[in-house]
């Protein structure tokens, strides 16, 4: 099975990945060969079969909210790539036209 | 001492015994490896940031406490950190573009409790970018030489710190196993390397790959090193709820000189199609040693499905990371592509030049594996053969103590010879990856030369359950020098 162009560019869209023309024919050659070999996972007869998500026996874990110090702001600031005091700096999300 | 004893060959239970006894100064030892960095770093090229500033700074505050009588087994020990795990105020670059000015606001709770131990940390490892990949040809900045031979990977993803450790650097390092990160270098550069089980090891402050796989663990010079810092960082960490709370033994306790009464599987599947059959006959004379020593040894145990775990590796891995990764969107941290039109073009412009290949290859592969329409496929199906791929573990430990392995398939491969080929290059973890899968933990220790590339032995045991990896890989360092023998460099 060979991934389209159209896939390749739907998942990259899901992914927000940007791709070059030159990326999206590798991607799509690469990919598709890689997914050839998960086509033996179909022998598998999984029908009965439960699936595992974590290895370790454990449920949701919870725990008491205790108040604590958080990081001071300028420290979390410090690697913004943009900022307006202490707020991180985007461009407008929602496109309004 | 003489020049063929020299500090920086010391294992960090030799030195701590000299450090003690006030026969050497932290400060001397830290100075003896960045010495001996400056040397032969431009051959190996293992370490992204060599923080000897800080290095210095922690000698001195080391050789203040062992002054007081505080000393602790890894007090004024210089250490080499992969650059996956945060240290605040110390760039932590994960080898990628993205993170190449990342500077932590704070520690990776493994940090903290080295730190706290008195850790001399000595430097940042080169690793394959976000730990993605099997020899650091991935890494954004430079690929790390083999100190065996220069012209050959050092495994990966945690190749600066095997490396590292093996050009001694560093007298230990930490790595991170996801698939086999720890254990494949270890066993490209002769080192000791441990895959804990999962949830031993605190992963808070470790950069995520693939959160139910990624696990921390040493690289060290020989086996009771590796119990020695697993004394420090395992424990419950309230900070990582997949933390475990069962108790920490004391790894150092009991390791014995003989292996009676011991039982160990030998599975047949994981002498694959494909290996080198010097690597085979290697492996089969170390079992034999194990043998010797008092190991009673069954070949021809079956883990039935181990042949799947590629391919679930190769979907939960990359769709964990999918998830993981989509943070890096260049609004709060990171690499930011501002010129662009609109934010959406600056997101994906972001990860277009932040992310090297590999990345991205992984990021497409998971995105896809979880996509509407596919996730029963791909995703919901590689979660139940991981079911399946766990009872194969159990079984096995039903009647085995632990398994033995060859840790990969051929000795290091030559720079370049696999960047083309992913499949090939994922090809060479397939004794490590079911471990992960299943989250046993697994160790590996050098156990022999081809042609003078080193060869490693994998041990394998069921969930918290190090201390019988440790006696097996203790006794067998009583018997065996391989792990003694350093690369000249």
């Amino acid at each position: 099975m060979k991934l389209s162009r159209e896939e390749v560019v739907h998942i990259a869209a899901l992914a927000r990945m940007g791709m070059s023309e030159a990326d999206i024919e590798k991607a799509r050659e690469q990919l598709s060969n890689i997914l050839e070999n998960f086509e033996v996972l179909k022998e598998v007869d999984t029908a009965d079969v439960p699936p595992t998500a974590q290895s370790i026996n454990l449920q949701n874990v919870m725990r008491d909210d205790i108040a604590a110090p958080s990081l001071p702001a300028e420290d979390i600031m410090a690697n913004a790539p943009d900022r307006e005091e202490d707020l991180f700096k985007l461009r407008a999300v929602l496109d309004l036209d | 001492m003489n020049s063929t004893n020299n500090l920086y060959n010391l294992t960090v239970h030799e030195a701590h015994e000299l450090l003690k006894a006030k026969k050497v100064s932290s400060v001397e030892l830290t100075q003896a490896c960045l010495d001996h960095i400056k040397r032969v770093e431009p051959k190996v090229c293992a370490i992204v940031t060599v923080t000897e500033e800080v290095a210095l700074q922690k000698a001195r505050e080391a050789d203040e406490r062992i002054a007081q009588g505080k000393i602790a087994p890894l007090t004024g020990i210089p250490t080499l950190i992969k650059d996956n795990m945060c240290t605040r105020g110390i760039r932590t670059t994960c080898s990628s573009k993205m993170l190449e000015n990342f500077i932590p606001p704070y520690n990776a709770t493994v940090i903290e409790k080295l730190g706290a131990a008195g850790m001399v940390l000595i430097g940042k490892a080169n690793m394959d970018e976000y730990a993605m990949g099997s020899s650091t040809e991935n890494s954004a900045f430079f690929t790390t030489h083999n100190p065996w031979d220069l012209a050959r990977v050092p495994g990966g993803s945690s190749g600066g710190s095997a490396a590292g450790v093996a050009a001694s650097e560093a007298l230990f390092a930490l790595g991170s196993d996801t698939g086999g990160s720890i254990r494949q270098p270890a066993g490209f550069c002769n080192v000791t390397g441990l895959k804990p089980t999962y949830g031993r090891v605190s992963r808070y402050g470790l950069v995520a790959f693939a959160s139910s796989l990624d696990q921390i663990g040493p690289l060290t010079k020989d086996a009771l090193d590796c119990a020695l810092v697993m004394n420090v960082i395992s424990g419950y960490d309230r900070r990582d709820s997949t933390s475990a709370s069962e108790s920490v033994p004391d790894y150092t306790k009991g390791l014995p000189h003989d292996l009676k009464g011991m039982k160990l599987g030998i599975p047949k599947e994981y002498f694959v199609e494909g290996m080198q059959s010097e690597v085979e006959s290697a492996i089969k004379v170390a079992i034999q040693q194990l043998e010797k020593l008092g190991a009673k040894v069954e070949w021809g145990v079956s883990l039935p499905h181990t042949k799947y775990a590629l391919p679930v590796y190769y979907i939960i891995a990359p769709s964990e990371a999918s998830a993981n990764l989509a943070r890096y969107d260049g609004s709060k941290y990171g690499f930011s592509y501002k010129d662009t039109e609109s934010m959406w073009e600056g997101m994906e412009k972001t990860k277009q030049f932040g992310f090297g290949p590999e990345v991205k290859r992984r990021i497409m592969l998971g995105t896809y594996a979880l996509s509407a329409g596919y996730y029963d496929a791909y995703y919901l199906k590689a979660q139940k053969v991981r079911t399946l791929i766990r009872r194969d573990f159990d079984a096995a430990f039903e009647k085995y103590d632990a398994l033995v392995t060859p840790t990969s398939p051929t000795v290091p491969f030559k720079i370049g010879e696999k960047t083309d080929n992913p499949l090939q290059m994922y090809l060479s973890d397939v004794c490590t990856l079911p471990i992960n899968i299943a989250g046993v933990p697994a160790i590996s220790i050098p156990a022999g030369f081809v042609h003078g590339l080193p060869v490693g032995m994998q041990i394998i045991g069921k969930p918290f359950s190090e201390p019988t990896l440790f006696k097996v890989s203790h006794a067998y360092q009583q018997v065996t020098d391989w792990h003694k023998r350093t690369a000249k460099l």
